[in-house]
């Protein structure tokens, strides 16, 4: 296979070093249907000599039985590879081509035309560095020329050849070809975010300017396809950004090591520079680069490396390595453009998982600004996003990741979308900029659920249950615990004896059955205060297994949290801080629990804290510890 | 960077995603040279820890006998966790591709085979070697590629894959298929091999062997369990194998290529492809896509 090079033949090693050396350009042809896509593929690989005689042959036969040119070679059916694909005559998903030249090796996505299979197309887009856009020149610039465009610019490509095509059919017009490309120009300039477009007259069925110049337009003096290709510089600008490496990994074979895997996202980066871990903000110095041919003095943008820190850090899939000198931001509330691609409308106010590099977390689609028309440029009000369309939106994000916004660095700002109920990539977007709290996302008509209003606290709502003897330390921890939480920003509210028993329960005794119905109204408060989107401490004796276990399945076993303060009787009958204890035993307190009433322990508390070993100050760190994990 | 530095770097990248969101990964081991470079990249994506997940090999009691031998080799020299898995049913009914046919052997002991394993041990991800350039349909499969409870692919439902970022929540019932290598084409496998120094099956290489022609194919009297006529004789010619799989499937080459350039400015000069080699490719022309639908890896 491949190109022709006579050190093939006469110098196998020679011919081995210098193709080692070679770069690899990856492209996408795009496009409206029939504007000659795979064709212009087929005929670049046949050009190329890429071609096995048994892919000939089988293209021979396959041209006679289903080709669309009257038994002559169509290109179009070596790359359509699906069944469907070759009965239909149409491409449905982006196929990939390899070739090589003397100088580059390639790898080409030729992706769908069809407004269907613009997710395919997007899929092929995001991995190239060049796109050739097509345009039938007896059609010129349609619907679809300009949402590919729009979407190839959206995912990050910024060198395009507008190839105008069917140039034959137009008895190659220098005119035909000028209005097209001023055409494209007026809509290429308003909309995309291009650092160059080139615009080549061609002929795909007919080989005009696919590998060099053609007679037939000799008023063209630009380059030929493959010119283009073989010369335009491949972008090496993310080396030139500030470093950025998010956490793929933790390696760590033994006590010894422990390194941070992960591929460099932008920049480079040697032993002794000072980073900064995000969003934690811990700093640290590097101290190796390891990789398995030995340690590198430097790595740069798009090296899969594992590194290792002078000091012992925390850190974990999903956090950045920035430089310390220009780290990047991090944030929870974005502006973003959004590509949406599922049949399922996006549905602002709904949760979806949200992944960029290797953070992911849960997200809330607030309202639409807009949506854009990709053919006309306009931004129109809508409520929903529809497959295809592209929208500008609000996102909430359910923990603060690291970024920087996608113009400054694609690694760090772009972003899929995945629902949750199917688990599939319903969206892709790009972050723009962080918003400041003050602009709070405006939800627009969306239902308030318990999510919403758990989502606009940033927390998750739990119950913590704290179960025990009296003066075990339940409301001293509670109080302590709720301290801190609030400290942290969290929303919390506090049910105990003396907030329920003097007032809700004002009417309830010490009985069994009254103690049973102290603990069904308690539980059924704590869980309206769960559906307020708050933290809820609940302290109370509630001595009873099944008490606890229908608050348990009332609130939920997930949001249910049982901590149990095991404090031995003898203990709390010591501290007996309000002299109860010294009533219960003198017989002035019926039904009074470790002492005339029983009290069944937790047999599998979430939390057991055995108060004669930790300080109250210490159970609630454990406890915000396991709020955190879980 | 050059092109084998990036498709390098893409692959570890690959495979480090898999083992921070899979439960439990597998990589898929057929001895050949792919695998041997998929191997080798593992080594160096979890350096200095090893692959944190086992290899694989699913066995049909017909695979070069030089083969199993290297693969036991790899196994013990790199210390790596290595399940090797026969379909019992084929082992008990003597499945044998000379009287049962290609396609039956195939289907039984490889598609069968993969999937009883795949089932038994509970992977949610596998690694595979394949290639975009291999054929058709691999040309438009997804990095990572997803399968159904019974292992079948749809074309028709991939997911979008965009950039590096790969969603790799699956449904209940589903696994996926991943394939760092889906960006290299053979002339990249065999630069890294020689590049990087990579151990191979030496059957890659050409040497005197022992062989008989079925149908215009050499096949290489590995054992003796290949039918002979009254009175055949093997032939002594100097060949070469460019793809390994089961010996009475996998045609020879007549080659005098016995180091890696040679190797390589042979595939370079030919005028055939790789998969040329394969029985099974010969049956219809959707023929992969089909099985693959129907859970061939």
């Amino acid at each position: 296979m491949a190109h022709i090079s006579d050190l093939i033949a006469t110098d196998i090693e020679s011919y081995l070093a210098a193709h080692e050396q070679k770069e690899l350009l990856r492209f996408i042809t795009c496009g409206s249907v029939d504007d000659g896509k795979s064709t212009l593929i087929g005929r670049m690989l046949y050009e190329s000599h890429m071609l096995f005689d048994d892919h000939l042959a089988a293209l021979e036969a396959d041209s006679k039985r289903v080709g669309t040119q009257d038994g002559e070679i169509d290109f179009a059916l070596l790359v359509d590879g699906l069944a469907a694909e070759r009965e239909q005559g149409i491409t449905i998903d982006v196929a990939y081509r390899f070739f090589s030249t003397e100088k580059r090796k390639y790898i080409v996505a030729d992706t769908p035309g069809h407004e269907e299979y613009t997710r395919n197309m997007a899929t092929g887009a995001s991995t190239a560095d060049v796109a050739i856009i097509l345009v039938d020149a007896s059609q010129g610039i349609l619907t679809q020329t300009r949402r590919h465009s729009f979407i190839v610019s959206m995912v990050g490509v910024k060198r395009i050849i507008l190839a105008v095509n069917k140039l034959d059919l137009v008895d190659y017009s220098q005119e035909v070809f000028d209005s097209i490309l001023a055409d494209y120009s007026r809509f290429a300039d308003d909309a995309l975010a291009l650092d160059a477009i080139t615009a080549v007259p061609i002929s795909a069925l007919k080989g005009d300017n696919i590998v060099g110049p053609s007679e037939n337009t000799p008023w063209y003096n630009g380059p030929s396809i493959m010119d283009y290709l073989e010369t335009v510089e491949i972008a090496s600008t993310s080396q030139k950004r500030s470093f950025r490496m998010p956490v793929q990994w933790v390696n760590r074979p033994n006590r010894e090591f422990r390194g941070f895997a992960g591929i460099i996202g932008s920049g480079t980066i040697s032993p002794g520079d000072k980073v900064r871990v995000l969003p934690s903000g811990t700093e640290s110095v590097i101290d190796r680069i390891v990789t398995w041919e030995g340690d590198l003095e430097v790595a740069g943008a798009g090296r899969s490396v594992t590194l290792t820190l002078a000091d012992e850090i925390d850190i974990s899939r999903g956090d950045i390595i920035t430089t310390a000198d220009n780290p990047c931001g991090s944030a929870d509330q974005f502006q973003t453009r959004i590509l949406w691609m599922d049949e399922n409308a996006m549905m602002p106010g709904r949760q979806y998982l949200f992944k960029a590099n290797t953070q992911t977390t849960s997200m809330t689609l607030g309202q639409l600004k807009h949506r854009i028309d990709v053919n006309t440029l306009e931004e129109l009000p809508t409520k929903v996003l529809e497959m295809n369309e592209i929208g500008v939106c609000n996102i909430s994000l359910s923990s603060r990741i690291a970024f920087d916004s996608y113009d400054e660095d694609p690694t760090m700002g772009g972003f899929i979308i995945v629902d949750r109920m199917t688990n599939n990539t319903v969206g892709m977007g790009l972050i723009d900029f962080a918003l400041r709290r003050a602009d709070n996302i405006h939800w627009q008509s969306m239902d308030v659920t318990k999510e919403s209003r758990a989502q606009q606290k940033s927390q998750r709502p739990r119950l913590v249950w704290f179960t025990g003897l009296s003066g075990s330390g339940k409301s001293s921890i509670a109080n302590i615990l709720e301290k801190k939480l609030q400290a942290m920003g969290r929303h919390t509210i506090s049910l105990d004896g003396d907030n329920i028993r003097h007032g809700l329960n004002r009417d309830l005794g010490f009985t069994k059955a009254d103690r049973v119905e102290n603990i069904r109204r308690v539980g059924e408060t704590s869980k309206l205060m769960i559906d307020a989107g708050l933290i809820c401490i609940s302290s109370f004796i509630s001595p009873f297994e099944s008490e606890r276990q229908m608050v348990r399945s009332l609130v939920g076993e997930e949001e249910f949290i049982e901590v149990f303060i095991d404090t031995p009787l003898e203990v709390c009958e010591q501290r007996d801080v309000k002299g109860l204890y010294a009533k219960a035993r003198a017989g002035e307190l019926p039904n009074f629990t470790g002492i005339s009433s029983p009290f069944e322990s937790p047999v599998d508390p979430e939390i057991r804290i055995d108060t004669t070993q930790v300080s109250a100050e210490e159970a609630a760190d454990q406890i915000i510890d396991y709020l955190s994990r879980s | 960077m050059t092109h084998l530095q990036r498709l390098e770097a893409e692959a570890i990248h690959i495979m480090r995603e898999v083992v921070a969101e899979a439960e439990n990964p597998v990589m898929l081991y057929s001895i050949g040279k792919d695998s041997s470079v998929m191997l080798h990249l593992a080594m160096k994506a979890f350096h200095p820890a090893k692959p944190p997940f086992p290899i694989m090999h699913i066995d049909t009691m017909w695979k070069f006998s030089e083969m199993i031998a290297f693969r036991e080799k790899i196994a013990e020299e790199f210390g790596l966790d290595l399940i090797v898995h026969i379909n019992p049913e084929g082992k008990e009914m003597g499945m044998n591709p000379f009287i049962h046919g290609s396609s039956t052997h195939t289907d039984m002991m490889k598609t069968q085979g993969l999937k009883q394993a795949l089932d038994a041990h509970g992977f949610d991800v596998a690694f595979g070697g394949a290639r975009r350039d291999e054929e058709k349909s691999r040309a438009k499969e997804r990095i990572f590629s997803f399968r159904n409870e019974s292992h079948h692919w749809d074309p028709k439902r991939q997911r979008p894959e965009l950039w590096n970022l790969y969603n790799s929540k699956k449904n209940q019932g589903e696994s996926i298929r991943v394939f760092p290598l889906s960006n290299w084409t053979e002339l990249d496998i065999w630069q890294y091999i020689h590049l990087e120094k990579i151990p191979i099956v030496p059957l890659y290489l050409a040497k005197p062997r022992p062989v008989v022609e079925r149908d215009g194919v050499l096949i290489l009297v590995d054992d003796d369990r290949i039918p002979m006529a009254e009175g055949e004789e093997p032939m002594m010619k100097t060949v070469r194998f460019r793809t390994l799989g089961c010996y009475p499937l996998t045609g020879a080459v007549e080659s005098e290529a016995d180091t890696l350039p040679e190797i390589i400015q042979e595939m370079l000069l030919t005028t055939t492809s790789e998969r040329e080699g394969r029985v099974i490719d010969f049956d219809s022309t959707a023929s992969m896509e089909k099985k693959k639908q129907e859970g061939y890896f």
